[in-house]
């Protein structure tokens, strides 16, 4: 019987394969989604002024505000444009969302070339005509410790590296522009490899030795072996303030708590798609952890598949944070590569939806920033040109808008 | 959920049954097909039935309550009707900023642009594309909405020509697009009876414009780029003018200006459901072809990528229209599925009832397969039984609508739920084999299923589009 599931297991995610990676990119697609990548992935290396070269560099032309005025009614057809004043529907909020720090560098008792400083907003997400951008999302990429089924369009990318994180997390880090890597332990499931806390802590030695960048710890979704593996590599690196994703109700929440509070690390509290739930996690994480010292996770569901309740969770989420509710002024974490959980995001459908090697990818972008405009501050994610988007998107809406009036106009009668 | 989140500084638009019960004749006539007028006062408040469903309510005695009413239930953002006949469009109509607050009414429609210059082949096939796109999703068909139709000659004659064509090859509703009110009235007059919607009143042509939509009635676009100030100015002279259906264009800026866009889109929404500022209470109209005018010798694709994620954002962020160039199915999918998501009705569950389905006509030998009653797994695997065309029974347990493999991972869906659902479906009565086909995501589950059911498990594919070829392979192989 178990022998039997096991082939039926077998089958099933050899279809999955053949059915992931079984069309063949046109040449052209290739170059040009190659070219996507050169061209914005050069961009990405040059100062951040020369970020989108195809932009217009239009005049600066902010809307001027102008104080209230009473205007007197006008009745008969007006001869010339009557003045309405326009002011700013500009709030203040009683509540501010925590900041996190995500990595420790050498001064502050860790070993990483860099840290990221998440959360502290006092508005909803880019409502810039408000108060500015705190602190720009932190994208970080998902690194896998074996070989797990992926859909072509991402595959194609990292076929090089698969079986060996450490080479894997510097690709991520130096070509696809991550912040941070997310070394996901896939073989200490139980199910799976039910590989030791040993190998995990050693894995995790060699993705921190091969990049600088601040880390999340990846688990396997095993209440008990998580805690496990996340203790041991807690202890082995104390004192770097890795994200440890994550801690579910379903653990013992104070052990873990206590030990990322012992060894500083910093929690990523999961929950699946209920503010109250995560109310009351947080709440038990309160106990042992500071505020400080906690990320939250309301669920991420792909586009298509239930992004509708991530995205209202989210704001719910980030909009009662704002109006003064401490228990969810955490700063939020999306597992954005959940997109490619969407159907539609890999599978080869009827040439008129073709090619799935920007259908993918962009799946990824719509899902990630829908979630952007919700409050998300951390971001994992798959895709590099998903990822080379956000961060394009992400610098734009942080500076002052320089939207050119003037050439705007002339959309309805340009020629394409 | 609590609803403590809910509540912001300025107040959500919150009205009682009660508020317009009171002004409702109280007769309980039965008329409106409710049970009691108490029935429809709920109904009215949730907007599934118009208060002109009431006879009295319309009759001179009732003319007070009825001006009342209408006042009571006014949208925050009007809602504007565009074209005519089945594929007509209304826009707008918002009552609310976020959708958690109660929900989004008409979903922002999408635009597919033709020139003046384009080739009649070309128009054509635009035509085509745009009123034949339609893609299957949880039981509902996706379409685009409106043809805009841009003059980038200027010229009078050319344009009318290309609006006669269009009008004669379907019956989508128009966008026409010129800043020039010659060109524009060109077209228009050919297109009189449809209408369109009048794109666009600026700072320099708004009177001439404004004789137009009032002599066509039809509703006009108010542009004013990146200038809150002349937009709300503009506005109030054309609503003083006498023309009440407007749409709101602040531009659609991309790049460097995205922040503007955003921004501007952001505060005419918050101004008009917050604040209530009458001169912000229209739709607002998006632009996303606006990236084609920076192409600089960029691959085609790239202009496309860049047109689908700035159509996401303004989707979000309350465009009730968007104009739109690439007709490709890859940038156009995730967006229409998008805006079904976010326009979603949050006050319904999506999820189905759970038991037993019955798909063809199974028989005792007939596959056994499980989901979860998530509605979009629901439909999904449904939807791939259906076309392998066999005959099946489908069991749906209920994991309180979350889908596969987040219900294994927060334990919604667990063995004893699908050993519980086993037994009380009945299913034991309906086959002689005893052998369930679980989802791949739950092969975790497999051996405690097989413990607590006494059913064999056969761990069926990952994806449930694989279903067919896995029993036309494995159910065959097994009986």
């Amino acid at each position: 019987m178990k022998k039997l599931e096991k082939e039926n297991r077998n089958l099933g995610e050899k279809k999955q394969e053949e059915n992931v990676f079984g069309l063949k990119l046109s040449p052209r697609l290739m170059e040009l989604l190659a070219k996507l990548q050169e061209i914005e992935l050069e961009d990405f290396e040059m100062n951040v002024g020369d970020l989108e070269i195809w932009l217009q560099p239009g005049a600066v032309a902010t809307p001027t505000f102008v104080l209230p005025k009473v205007a007197a009614p006008v009745k008969a057809k007006p001869a010339e444009i009557l003045e309405a004043e326009f002011i700013p529907p500009v709030e203040t909020y009683p509540g501010k969302v925590v900041e996190v720090k995500l990595g420790a560098t050498k001064t502050e008792g860790g070993t990483r070339g860099k840290m990221h400083i998440i959360g502290g907003e006092t508005s909803p997400a880019f409502y810039t005509f408000e108060r500015p951008v705190v602190h720009s999302p932190v994208i970080t990429l998902d690194v896998f410790d074996m070989e797990v089924p992926l859909a072509k369009a991402v595959k194609m990318h990292v076929k090089d590296v698969i079986g060996n994180p450490a080479a894997w997390a510097k690709l991520a880090v130096e070509k696809f522009g991550a912040d941070m890597i997310t070394i996901h332990l896939i073989s200490i499931d139980p199910l799976v490899k039910d590989a030791s806390p040993r190998d995990a802590v050693k894995t995790v030695e060699e993705v921190a030795q091969a990049v600088d960048v601040p880390l999340v710890i990846g688990g396997c979704g095993d209440p008990v072996k998580d805690a496990d593996v996340f203790e041991a590599i807690a202890e082995t690196f104390a004192g770097e303030r890795f994200l440890m994703s994550s801690v579910t109700r379903d653990m013992d929440v104070e052990r873990c708590a206590k030990f990322i509070k012992k060894y500083r690390h910093v929690a990523l509290s999961f929950t699946p798609m209920d503010l109250n739930l995560a109310r009351e996690l947080n709440r038990r994480l309160y106990d042992f952890l500071p505020k400080e010292d906690i990320v939250m996770d309301l669920t991420t569901a792909a586009l298509g598949y239930g992004l509708d309740y991530a995205f209202t969770n989210m704001e719910r989420a980030r909009l009662a944070a704002l109006m003064g509710d401490p228990e969810l002024a955490h700063p939020m974490s999306s597992g954005t590569t959940n997109a490619w959980a969407a159907r539609e995001a890999w599978l080869k459908m009827a040439p008129e939806w073709e090619p799935r090697e920007l259908r993918g990818p962009l799946w990824e972008v719509v899902t990630a920033l829908t979630l952007l405009l919700a409050g998300v501050d951390l971001f994992m994610m798959m895709h590099p040109a998903a990822v080379k988007t956000l961060k394009d998107i992400t610098s734009q809406l942080l500076g002052e808008g320089s939207g050119n009036a003037d050439r705007l106009v002339e959309w309805v009668s340009t020629k394409i | 959920m609590s609803d403590r989140e809910a509540k912001g500084k300025v107040g959500i638009r919150e009205l009682s049954p009660i508020d317009v019960y009171k002004l409702l004749p109280r007769t309980n006539c039965k008329q409106c097909g409710e049970e009691n007028c108490m029935a429809f006062a709920t109904k009215v408040v949730n907007r599934e039935v118009p208060i002109e469903k009431c006879p009295p309510l319309l009759t001179k005695e009732f003319e007070k309550a009825y001006r009342q009413l209408k006042e009571m239930l006014k949208p925050a953002v009007k809602e504007i009707s565009i074209g005519t006949g089945d594929r007509i469009v209304k826009i707008g109509g918002k009552l609310v900023m976020y959708r958690h607050e109660f929900t989004y009414f008409n979903p922002t429609a999408f635009a597919i642009d033709v020139t003046d210059e384009m080739s009649d082949e070309a128009i054509l096939e635009r035509i085509k594309r745009t009123e034949t796109f339609s893609f299957e999703y949880i039981g509902q068909t996706l379409r685009l909405d409106m043809i805009a139709i841009r003059s980038t000659s200027n010229n009078p004659e050319k344009f009318k020509a290309v609006v006669q064509k269009v009008v004669k090859n379907t019956n989508l509703p128009m966008i026409l697009c010129s800043l020039n009110p010659n060109v524009l009235e060109a077209g228009l007059m050919t297109a009189s009876k449809s209408r369109p919607l009048l794109y666009a009143a600026t700072k320099d042509n708004w009177q001439e414009m404004a004789e137009l939509a009032m002599k066509y009635n039809c509703p006009l676009t108010v542009f004013a780029p990146n200038n809150l100030k002349l937009l709300k100015s503009l506005t109030k002279t054309l609503l003083n003018y006498g023309v009440e259906d407007l749409v709101l264009d602040p531009g659609t800026f991309s790049g460097n200006g995205l922040a503007d866009t955003l921004n501007n889109f952001t505060m005419i929404r918050r101004a008009a459901c917050k604040r209530g500022d009458e001169l912000c209470s229209f739709p607002l109209i998006g632009v996303p072809m606006t990236v084609w005018m920076e192409r600089d010798g960029t691959p085609e694709e790239i202009a496309k990528w860049r047109e689908a994620y700035l159509a996401s954002l303004l989707i979000v962020r309350f465009a009730d229209i968007i104009i739109l160039h690439s007709v490709d199915g890859w940038s156009l999918l995730p967006n229409v599925i998008l805006r079904q998501n976010i326009y979603t009705d949050p006050r319904k569950p999506v999820a189905v009832e759970p038991g037993l389905k019955v798909f063809g006509t199974p028989d005792e030998t007939s596959p056994v397969m499980f989901t979860t009653n998530f509605a979009l797994t629901y439909y999904t695997v449904a939807s791939d039984i259906e076309s392998a065309k066999v005959n099946a029974y489908l069991l749906v347990v209920d994991t309180e609508g979350i889908a596969v493999d987040s219900a294994v991972a927060g334990r919604k869906l667990t063995a004893e739920k699908v050993a519980d659902a086993l037994k009380t479906s009945g299913i034991e009565g309906k086959v002689k084999h005893r052998k369930l086909i679980i989802p791949g995501k739950s092969a975790r589950l497999s051996g405690e299923i097989e413990e607590l059911s006494g059913w064999q498990v056969l761990v069926g594919p990952r994806d449930s589009s694989d279903i067919p070829k896995f029993l036309q392979e494995k159910w065959q192989t097994q009986t």
